[in-house]
């Protein structure tokens, strides 16, 4: 018998993998059945509140909680924070209160004493200079040192920039940077926990979570139980984007209460302290200088960049800067500022959109002072690639060139600043990305039971890429059966392990360990057949709910698993096995029609471009619907959302759905995205797609905007104020 | 296009603000100081009265007659969730913004959380659970799986109500109308896309 590989077979044999097929839990979730962890009630659930520091830096002179205790209808509080702890930022929770309404819940925290002792805070995250001159005194080790809230990260030098840039024949220096985003999940992050007696776990946890098979040893460590003892469910997530790893203090506050008071508790966070506390995306301001040859050859970068990511003191990271591109001399620094701001978290594409924004808004305006067309400047730099990307070159010409063609850009584009006579310009811009995505380490079980029914098991979860979709497309396609006959169960920790869901690994992961499992099922099954049937049992094959053997129907799907002898049928799959059902590593580029309002400020977007290659594609509408989610994200930094701190209170003063200011139904425009799928793509195998497509939109953005008024607007988002700013600036 | 919007221009203008209590002052200031808006909005939180005494309510809700047992100052929202577990509606920022928690009132698009349940006894209201009958389902869900109009699907049944509430009364709406008329909810993971497809697919056959 030849040897039997698993692979994904033909392209043009699939009925299900490739095609756009319809989520399978879609109307559950439109029609509002699906339950969320936020949506978790079940009788006797007490709800709660916090009491959260509303200073920018401040220690608890006094907390007392007893009054609170006594309110009617309030049964527990736990503590975060206790007498002389230091709150570190605006909406650092202090104490929960569990109640049998939130709005009991919210009198038991109005009801705690707590005085507050402000201290001096610093939040000025784009001010390197005030951020140098802010020191104050830390002990470590019972010595007393100065320290200064800004701290020197990366300083790499390469080549011999120096010289490189006397000897450039154009040099172009600019200032550029992209303000705080807070993730705004639209579900809060939180949990619903009880305790059990009896069979089965001890504590079963609700736990919004994009890692469903690794939060439950945090709950069991903290509590001292086994981790089989704890059951962590997630369902459906109302979005995490980076932000829903770990089970959380908050997690663990709701099992506490829940054990001291005997009853379910649901602790979600409020709105506010959603923004502020589970986590941000790093600032970054930069100094750039680029010099180049009048071909627009770049021969030297230098940057020297800053940022906070809050309380860790990081900024964006400085060993990825330029971005996608690298030169042969180049200089690069980055400063880290410690704000008393709420901590970063992993956003979605981690550093890459800030990254991308500094490094092709330079390469833009470069492109501008040579009065070159920018698409052409990207274009003749497409050597000169880090060495991740320098694997994609030809991808990134072919893709820059797809982009260019559904954007028109050959008729539309014109130099910088030429965008009009009246006072709304409007320009074309772009940008490129890239990312891995490759498959890491999860298990699955697939079970074939012997009356035919089909399903798979593992401890993953569906964000809302579609997880459970492209799960059930393999499956179904890999046993030959309709996408309704197969059952997919993921979303708790009683399946086998799966990854975490972040940095785009998970379609790889579980479609490659599920495409394993089920082919070792139906080869399993084939040689009950080939026995049966007498038939070579290499020559079987499964399709349209029947097994086949030359072209000819053997017996249908039920007829072969009743062969099972009445035992279910269960076989493990693995991830990640280099064995070509996944690959890693991705380029985009995405290209933005846009108008400017000179007398307002306003910008417009008419029209984006997205073309993204991401390997094999299981299914094209979720795929798609990806890349509009990041094109949209990426349109909101652009223009719109961002954390304002007020330095004089070092608070977060916009953290709401009206102040911090997301795009609405009308505001993007029309999206043209295009999935870069060649026969090349597919063979190379899956690669996940959920980072890549937010990437290059807010750089993108600013490059037109640039391109329409000829005067860059150095700091994303570009509010109308901060447009009217630099037209302003640039009249100057 | 939400029935109350006239009403939601932010904390102490509406009449919810104002039997919550402190709003108002806090409020005030905002008018005075733009920059502290913000803070009003987040600081106001529910329940800023004390404890009133609970109450029997009636509602009706998708047809049936239920009855509460709620305090004056308990949202509509809170009790389709917390005591009718009609989870479908979303609390997401309980300040009138974001429209996760559309449901209909006597036909219009309303925010579950801008009304008291008091103030809603007599009405006819309609959670998005009402437009879905075992595997009988309303077009705009049908619509919405469509043209994928979700992702993690948060928002999703509060775009469904409006939508829903949305083109009954503008059964062929253009696409101007749309982009207009569902400026009401915020969707975190970008499906504006897909939810424009579907509503401009249904407006196109007369809105049903
Ligand atoms: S929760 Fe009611 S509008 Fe946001
Ligand atoms: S689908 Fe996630 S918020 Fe809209």
């Amino acid at each position: 018998m030849a040897e039997r590989k698993v692979t994904w077979g033909p392209r043009d044999k699939h009925t299900l993998i490739g095609k756009s097929i319809q989520r399978i839990d879609g109307v559950e979730k439109a029609s509002g059945f699906a339950k969320y962890t936020n949506d978790i009630n079940p009788p006797g659930t007490l709800f709660c509140k916090l009491l959260v520091c509303k200073h920018g830096k401040a220690r608890i002179k006094k907390l007392n909680v007893e009054a609170a205790k006594k309110v009617p209808g309030v049964h527990g509080v736990y503590l975060f924070k206790n007498e002389g702890d230091t709150c570190n930022w605006d909406g650092d929770i202090v104490a929960a209160v569990a109640a049998e309404r939130s709005q009991v819940a919210q009198d038991g925290v109005r009801a705690i004493e707590v005085v507050f002792e402000e201290l001096k805070h610093f939040v000025d995250e784009d001010d390197l200079a005030a951020a140098t001159a802010f020191k104050e005194t830390v002990e470590t080790d019972g010595k007393k040192e100065e320290v200064s809230r800004a701290k020197d990260l990366v300083d790499r030098t390469v080549g011999d920039p120096d010289a490189a840039l006397k000897a450039a024949e154009v040099v172009h220096e600019g200032y550029y940077g992209i303000n705080t985003i807070s993730h705004m999940c639209l579900e809060p992050h939180g949990s619903h926990a009880h305790w059990q007696t009896g069979e089965g776990p001890k504590l079963v946890v609700h736990h919004s979570t994009q890692n469903v098979s690794g939060t439950g040893g945090q709950f069991a460590t903290k509590f001292g139980l086994d981790a089989a003892d704890v059951r962590i469910i997630c369902n459906y997530i109302g979005g995490g984007f980076g932000s829903k790893f770990a089970a959380d203090e908050w997690g663990w506050a709701a099992a506490q209460l829940a054990k001291e008071t005997g009853r379910p508790v649901r602790l979600m966070l409020d709105r506010a302290t959603e923004l502020k506390t589970p986590g941000t995306r790093p600032s970054g301001y930069a100094k750039v200088t680029i010099g180049a040859k009048k071909d627009g050859t770049i021969t030297v970068w230098k940057s020297h960049h800053w940022g906070t990511d809050g309380p860790q003191g990081g900024t964006i990271d400085g060993n990825q800067m330029p971005y996608v591109f690298d030169f042969e001399n180049k200089v690069v620094k980055s400063t880290g500022i410690k704000t008393d701001c709420g901590p970063n978290r992993a956003w979605r594409a981690p550093h890459h959109p800030q990254l991308c924004v500094v490094t092709d808004c330079a390469i833009d305006d470069l492109a501008a002072k040579l009065k070159m067309d920018s698409k052409e400047v990207f274009l003749k730099n497409i050597k000169q690639l880090d060495k991740v990307a320098a694997q994609n070159s030809d991808l990134y010409v072919a893709e820059i060139n797809r982009a260019a063609e559904l954007m028109d850009w050959k008729a539309k584009w014109h130099p910088h600043g030429e965008g009009g006579k009246g006072s709304v310009k409007r320009g074309l811009g772009l940008a490129i990305n890239r990312w891995g995505g490759g498959a890491v380490k999860g298990t699955c079980m697939v079970k074939v039971h012997p009356d035919g029914g089909a399903e798979v098991f593992l401890g993953s979860q569906d964000l809302g890429t579609g997880t459970r979709t492209v799960i059930a497309q393999v499956l179904a396609e890999t046993f030959g059966l309709a996408l309704n006959k197969v059952k997919v169960n993921l979303g708790s920790n009683a399946y086998p392990a799966a990854n975490p869901s972040g940095g785009s690994i998970t379609v790889g992961s579980v479609t490659g360990s599920t495409r394993r499992a089920a082919s070792e099922a139906l080869w399993k099954i084939s040689d009950l057949v080939a026995e049966k049937y007498k038939v070579a049992a290499d020559s079987i094959e499964a399709g349209d709910g029947k097994l086949w053997s030359g072209g000819k129907a053997v017996c249908t799907w039920q007829e072969a698993c009743r062969l099972l002898d009445n035992r279910a049928l269960e076989v493990m799959g693995e991830s990640p096995v280099k064995d070509g059902l996944t690959s890693v590593l991705v380029g985009g580029c995405q290209m933005a029609d846009v108008s400017v309002d000179t007398d307002t400020g306003i910008i417009r977007i008419h029209k984006m471009v997205a073309v993204q290659d991401c390997g094999t594609i299981i299914n094209e509408m979720t795929a798609k619907s990806q890349i509009y989610g990041g094109v949209i994200m990426g349109i909101a930094s652009a223009l719109s959302e961002e954390r304002i701190m007020d330095n004089t209170t070092g608070r977060y003063i916009n953290a709401d759905l009206d102040t911090y200011r997301l795009p609405r139904i009308g505001d993007i425009g029309e999206i043209v995205i295009d999935l870069w799928q060649p026969d090349s793509e597919y063979n190379r195998g899956v690669v996940g797609l959920g980072e890549p497509p937010v990437i290059p939109t807010a750089a993108a953005i600013a490059n037109a905007v640039a391109n329409a008024t000829g005067v860059r607007v150095p700091v994303l988002p570009m509010t109308p104020k901060r447009v009217l700013d630099a037209l302003k600036g640039a009249r100057a | 296009m939400h029935d109350h919007e006239e009403e939601s221009r932010g904390p102490g203008f509406n009449r919810r603000d104002f039997l919550r209590g402190s709003g108002a002052a806090v409020a005030a200031t905002a008018l005075v100081n733009g920059a502290h808006e913000g803070l009003a909005a987040q600081d106001v939180k529910k329940g800023v009265v004390a404890a009133g005494k609970a109450q029997d309510i009636k509602l009706k809700v998708n047809g049936k007659e239920v009855t509460a047992k709620v305090e004056n100052r308990v949202t509509l929202l809170d009790v389709l969730r917390d005591d009718l577990q009609l989870t479908g509606c979303k609390e997401v920022c309980d300040t009138t913004n974001c429209g996760a928690c559309t449901v209909m009132i006597d036909g219009k698009a309303v925010y579950a959380c801008s009304r008291l349940a008091i103030e809603c006894e007599g009405k006819d209201i309609k959670t998005v659970e009402s437009l879905r009958n075992g595997d009988t389902v309303d077009p705009v869900i049908t619509g919405f799986c469509k043209h994928d109009a979700m992702q993690c699907g948060f928002c999703t049944p509060g775009f469904v109500v409006a939508t829903r509430a949305f083109l009954n009364q503008k059964p062929n709406a253009s696409l101007e109308e749309i982009r207009k008329g569902l400026g009401g909810n915020i969707c975190r993971c970008g499906t504006y896309a897909g939810i424009t497809a579907c509503a401009m697919e249904i407006a196109q056959k007369g809105g049903a």
